[in-house]
C-alpha cells in the first residue's frame, strides 16, 4: 500500500461523511426525525436577501438633532431655575452651536447666574458676556464639545435599543440589527412583506409631547411678529371623512412642553363606539400619572394638544383632572396606523430622527427567479466543464470529475456548517470554483503528462506530477484567497456572500484536487499496475 | 486529447513589441473611452439615487412609465426592459443627485400602483443609495483595489525573490503614506473623490517605481500584469456603457486574485528553468517556459470560461455585468500572463548589481549564474559601479533586439 494510505483514506471519508451530514437538513423537505435533530446537525443553508427575498435599510441618526433637543431642554429649564433664584433675565434660548443666550437685567446677578451653571449645568460653560448699552448683560452658555459627544453617542445606543424592540414587535423571524460605525444602523429583515409598513415603522421617530393651547389667541390671524413670547404655531392635521382629503390647520400652543411621552408603559389600541373610530389609550408609570394628573388638574376647561412628532394629533378639552394614568391619543387613524402607533409607542420614542441612508429590498419572487436561475446555470457549467475534462484526460479526467462532485458537496456542507450566508454572487461564486477547481488538475496532469513524455513509468510521472505541480498550485491559489480576504473586508451582503464561498471553494479544490484526487491514482496504480497510464 | 503539442515553439518573448503595442492601445481605448463619458459610469451603488425593478401584468413601455414617473420628478428617469421581453419587466433608474430619496422607494410603489392599477404592478426590487453612502463605497472600493494589488506584490517578492522583509517594508510604508495622506485630505475637506483616485495612482505608479529601483522583477511583473488587466476591463465596461456597481468591484478583485494564477505558474516554470538554463539568455528561458506551459494556461482559463459563459448566458439579469466583467477580466489577464507579465520581466536591465545585492554577493551570483554577473559581485565597490554602469549600457540596448542569442 502506498504510504500515508490510511491516514488519506480515512480523512477523505471523514470529510465526506461530515459534509453530507450538514447537508442533508438544506436537501431534505425539512422534516427531519426527532433523533436526527437531537444529535445531528439539523441547520439549513441561511439564504441572503437577494435570495429569499427581504429587507436591507442602513440608518442615520441625526444625533445632532438629540443633542440639540437637549440643548432646548435645558434652556427651559434654566428659566425655571433662574425664577426660583430669583435672578431676572429675559428668556434664555437655545441658539446654534449648541448655546443658550440670555439678558441679564442687572448686573449683580451675574455672579448668582455663574454659580447656578456651576452648581446645576457642570455640562455647560459662559462664553461670553458682553454689557449692552443699557446696563444689561448679554450672556452665552455652550454645551462642552465632551458633553455634546456624550449625548450623541447615548442617543445612537438608545436608537438602537428602541429599534430593536419595534423590529421584535414586527414579527420578522431572524432580524439582524447591528451598530456601524458613525452612528449608523444596519437592518436586515429577511422575507419581510410589507416594506413600505416596515420602514414608516422603524423610522418613526415616535416623539410624544403634550403642550398647552393658548386660546388667547386666534390662530387664524395671528402672524410671528403678533406671536406673544413663549408661543409657537403648529399644525393640527384632520382628515375629512366625506372627502378623504387631510387638511392642516395652525393652532397656537405655549412652547413650553407640559409632558412628554417618556413615561409610558403601554399603549394600546381601542374602539371609539361612538365615532367607530380607533385610539390608542396610553398607561403611563407613576410618577408619570401624578404629572399627568397634576397638568390636568391645573388646566381644567382649558384645551391640551397631544404633539407627536411636531404634528398636532388632537387637542382635546379637559373636562376633568384625569388621575388614573391613562391617556387617550386620538386622531384620524386607520386600524393599521393606530396598531403601529401604538407599537412604537410602546417600545419608546428614538431620541433623534433618522434618516435612511441606504434601503435595498428584494421581493420573495424574484429571490426565487434568482435562485432557479443560479442552480441552473451551475447545472449547466458543472455538466459542460465534467465532460470536457472526461474528454481530454479519460481516466484521469474521471478522477479530477470526482473531485469535482466532492468539492461541490463540501462547498455546500461547509456553507451550512459555519453558517454562513449564501446570497445570488456567492452562487456565482460557487459556479466560478467549479471552473477554477479542475484548474490545479489541469496543472497536475499536465505535468504528468510531461514527466510521461520524458519516459518515466507512470507511478513516478504520478509522483512527479503531484510533487512539482503542488506548489505552484499552492501560489496560485493563495493570490486569489488573498484577493478573496480583501474582498470580504470591503463587502456587505451579497458580495461579501461572494468573498466567502469563493475562499470556501479555493481551501476545498485544493483539497479535493490534491489530496483526493491523489488517493484515487493511488488506488488505482496499485491495484492495476498499468503499463500505459490513460491521461 | 491534446490542444497543443508538446512541441510548440512560439516567438513570444520576440513579438512583445507587438504585444506591447496593442496592450498600449488597449489602455489608450480605456483613457479614451474615460474621457468621453466623463469617467465611470457609476451605477447608484457609487452615485447614489434609485433603483426599482418593477413588472407588470399588461404590456407596457418606457414611456409610458416616465409619464407616470412624473409627479415624482423622475420623468428623467432611465428605463429598460429586463430579461425576456414577455415578462413586461422593467429596470427604472435615476441617479439625479437632487431627488430626495427620504421615503422614495414608497412614493415610486404607490405612484406606479395609481397609474396601473392595484395589483397590476409589481415591485420586485428596490435599492436605493444615499449620496453620502455612495461615496464612502466609492473610496472603500478603490481602496480595496489597491491593497489587493499591494498584498499580492508583497507575496510574489517574498515567494519568487524570497525577499519578504523588503517587500513588506515596501507595502508597510506605502499603506502608510496612503493612510496618511487620506487622513489629510479627509482633514483638509474638498473634492476627496478625485484627490482620492489621484491618490491610488501616485501610490501604484510609486509601487511600480520601488519594484523597479529595488529590482523585485516578479513583483513589477506581475503589478504591470494587474495594473493592465484591471485598467483593460474597466475600459471594456466603459465602452460598452456598463454601470459600475459594488458587483462589478467584487469581480474586479477577483480578476486580480486569478488572472495572476496563470503568471505564477509561468513564472514559477521560469524560475524552474533558470536552476538548469546555464548560460541560456533570459529572454530565451522566459519564451521557453511560457511555450512549455502555454497548454495549462489555456485549459485552465479555458474551463473558467466555460463555466463564465454559461453564468453570463443563463444567470440572469441581475448577475449578468457580474459574469461579463469576469468573462472579460479572465480573457485579459490570459493574454496578460502570456504577453505582458513574462515578457515585463525583461524590461529590467539584467544583472545591473544592486545595492542590496552586494550585501548578498552569493545568492546572487547563484540565482543568476551569468559571467557578468558573479564578476560585478566579486568586484570592488567603486570598480563595480563603473561596470555596472558599463553593462546598464549595454543590456539596455539589448531587449530592443529581442533575441539574444
Amino acid at each position: 500500500m502506498p504510504k500515508n494510505f490510511f491516514l488519506k483514506s480515512t480523512l477523505v471519508a471523514v470529510v465526506i461523511i461530515l459534509a453530507l451530514l450538514y447537508l442533508v437538513p438544506t436537501i431534505g423537505d425539512g422534516k427531519l426525525p426527532a433523533w436526527w435533530v437531537n444529535t445531528l446537525p439539523s441547520d439549513r443553508i441561511r439564504l441572503g436577501l437577494d435570495l429569499q427575498g427581504g429587507m436591507h435599510l442602513i440608518l442615520e441618526v441625526e444625533t445632532q438633532k438629540a443633542v440639540a433637543a437637549s440643548v432646548e431642554r435645558s434652556s427651559q429649564e434654566l428659566q425655571r431655575k433662574m425664577r426660583d433664584d430669583n435672578i431676572r433675565a429675559i428668556h434664555p434660548q437655545a441658539g446654534k452651536d449648541n448655546t443658550i443666550s440670555l439678558v441679564l437685567l442687572h448686573n449683580n446677578d451675574r455672579a448668582k447666574l455663574e454659580d447656578l451653571v456651576k452648581r446645576d449645568y457642570p455640562d455647560y460653560a459662559v462664553t461670553s458676556s458682553q454689557t449692552l448699552e443699557d446696563g444689561k448683560i448679554q450672556m452665552v452658555l455652550q454645551l462642552t464639545a465632551k458633553a455634546a459627544k456624550h449625548i450623541a453617542e447615548q442617543a445612537s445606543t438608545q436608537a438602537l435599543e428602541t429599534i430593536r424592540n419595534r423590529v421584535d414587535q414586527f414579527g420578522v423571524s431572524e432580524p439582524e440589527i447591528l451598530p456601524q460605525s458613525e452612528g449608523r444602523i444596519l437592518i436586515q429583515l429577511p422575507g419581510v412583506k410589507d416594506p413600505q409598513r416596515a420602514v414608516a415603522l422603524i423610522g418613526k421617530t415616535a416623539q410624544l409631547e403634550f403642550k398647552l393651547v393658548d386660546d388667547s389667541v386666534n390662530p387664524a390671524t395671528v402672524t410671528k411678529a403678533t406671536l406673544p413670547p413663549g408661543d409657537e404655531i403648529l399644525d393640527m392635521y384632520r382628515r375629512d371623512h366625506a372627502s378623504g382629503r387631510v387638511d392642516k390647520e395652525p393652532i397656537v400652543v405655549h412652547r413650553r412642553v407640559a409632558m412628554t411621552g417618556a413615561t409610558i408603559t403601554d399603549a394600546r389600541v381601542q374602539m371609539d363606539s361612538q365615532y367607530n373610530q380607533p385610539y390608542v389609550s396610553v398607561a403611563f408609570d407613576s410618577a408619570g400619572a401624578r404629572q399627568f394628573a397634576d397638568i390636568t388638574t391645573r388646566n381644567v376647561k382649558k384645551r391640551l394638544a397631544i404633539i407627536l412628532d411636531g404634528k398636532v394629533q388632537s387637542a382635546p378639552v379637559i373636562q376633568e383632572p384625569i388621575t388614573g394614568g391613562e391617556a387617550r391619543i386620538s386622531g384620524d387613524f386607520t386600524m393599521e396606523e393606530a396598531r403601529d402607533l401604538a407599537v412604537v409607542l410602546r417600545s419608546g420614542a428614538l431620541p433623534a430622527p433618522v434618516k435612511i441612508l441606504e434601503e435595498r429590498t428584494v421581493g420573495p419572487s424574484l429571490g426565487q427567479d434568482s435562485i432557479d436561475r443560479g442552480l441552473l446555470s451551475m447545472l449547466v457549467g458543472f455538466c459542460l466543464v465534467v465532460g470536457f475534462i472526461l474528454l481530454y484526460y479519460r481516466l484521469a479526467g474521471l478522477f479530477a470529475n470526482l473531485a469535482l462532485l466532492l468539492n461541490l458537496v463540501i462547498i455546500t456542507g461547509a456553507l451550512a456548517a459555519f453558517q454562513a450566508t449564501l446570497t445570488l454572487p456567492g452562487i456565482a461564486g460557487i459556479i466560478l470554483t467549479i471552473g477554477m477547481a479542475v484548474d490545479a488538475n489541469v496543472l497536475i496532469f499536465e505535468r504528468v503528462r510531461e514527466e510521461l513524455r520524458m519516459g518515466k513509468t507512470p507511478f513516478a510521472a504520478v509522483e512527479a506530477g503531484y510533487g512539482k505541480a503542488t506548489l505552484t498550485i499552492l501560489d496560485a491559489n493563495i493570490t486569489t484567497l488573498i484577493a478573496a480576504l480583501v474582498l470580504f473586508q470591503f463587502g456587505t451582503g451579497p458580495i461579501r456572500g461572494f468573498a466567502v464561498t469563493l475562499s470556501i471553494g479555493i481551501a476545498s479544490s485544493l483539497f479535493t484536487a490534491i489530496t483526493f484526487t491523489r488517493l484515487l491514482f493511488d488506488l488505482y496504480l496499485h491495484q492495476f499496475r498499468p503499463r500505459r497510464l490513460l491521461i | 486529447m491534446e490542444f497543443i503539442k508538446p512541441n510548440v515553439n512560439i516567438n513570444f518573448v520576440g513579438n512583445r513589441g507587438k504585444a506591447f503595442i496593442i496592450s498600449g492601445l488597449l489602455i489608450l481605448m480605456t483613457v479614451v473611452s474615460l474621457f468621453i463619458h466623463g469617467g465611470p459610469n457609476y451605477g447608484i451603488d457609487f452615485a447614489g439615487g434609485i433603483l426599482v425593478q418593477v413588472r407588470f401584468t399588461q404590456p407596457t413601455d418606457a414611456a409610458d412609465i416616465k409619464k407616470a414617473l412624473a409627479p415624482l420628478g423622475m420623468d428623467q428617469s432611465l428605463v429598460q426592459g429586463f430579461g425576456d421581453k414577455k415578462n413586461n419587466e422593467f429596470l427604472i433608474r435615476n441617479e439625479r443627485s437632487g431627488l430626495k430619496l427620504q421615503g422614495l422607494s414608497d412614493r415610486v410603489r404607490t405612484t406606479l400602483a395609481k397609474t396601473y392599477g392595484q395589483g397590476k404592478v409589481e415591485v420586485r426590487r428596490v435599492e436605493m443609495v444615499g449620496p453620502k453612502v455612495g461615496k464612502d463605497l466609492r473610496e472603500k472600493a478603490l481602496l480595496a483595489i489597491f491593497y489587493a494589488i499591494v498584498m499580492i506584490a508583497v507575496y510574489i517578492s517574498g515567494r519568487f525573490e524570497q525577499k519578504w522583509g523588503l517587500a513588506a517594508v515596501m507595502a508597510g510604508v506605502l499603506v502608510g503614506a496612503t493612510l496618511l495622506v487620506q487622513a489629510l485630505l479627509t482633514a483638509m475637506g474638498g473634492d476627496e473623490g478625485i484627490a482620492m483616485v489621484l491618490l491610488i495612482l501616485t501610490a501604484l505608479v510609486v509601487t511600480v517605481g520601488a519594484c523597479w529601483l529595488l529590482k523585485l522583477r516578479y513583483a513589477l511583473g506581475a503589478i504591470v500584469a494587474l495594473i493592465h488587466d484591471v485598467v483593460i476591463t474597466v475600459g471594456v465596461f466603459s465602452l460598452l456603457d456598463k454601470e459600475f456597481t459594488l458587483a462589478t468591484v467584487a469581480a474586479l478583485l477577483t480578476i486580480i486574485g486569478y488572472s495572476l494564477n496563470d503568471t505564477i505558474i509561468v513564472y514559477d516554470r521560469i524560475r524552474e528553468n533558470l536552476k538548469k538554463s546555464g548560460k541560456q539568455p533570459l529572454g530565451e528561458t522566459i519564451n521557453a517556459s511560457i511555450n512549455q506551459t502555454l497548454s495549462r494556461t489555456i485549459l485552465t482559463s479555458g474551463t473558467t470560461l466555460l463555466v463564465l459563459v454559461c453564468l453570463f448566458i443563463l444567470g440572469g439579469g441581475v448577475i449578468e455585468d457580474f459574469a461579463l466583467a469576469l468573462l472579460v477580466g479572465v480573457v485579459v489577464g490570459t493574454y496578460s500572463s502570456i504577453f505582458v507579465a513574462s515578457p515585463v520581466l525583461l524590461l529590467l536591465p539584467e544583472g545591473r548589481p544592486m545595492v542590496i545585492r552586494r550585501s548578498e554577493p552569493a545568492r546572487a551570483a547563484a540565482v543568476r549564474p551569468e559571467p557578468v554577473a558573479a564578476q560585478a559581485a566579486s568586484t570592488q565597490v567603486s570598480a563595480g559601479k563603473a561596470a555596472g554602469a558599463a553593462r546598464q549600457k549595454r543590456s539596455k540596448k539589448s531587449p530592443r533586439k529581442g533575441k539574444r542569442r
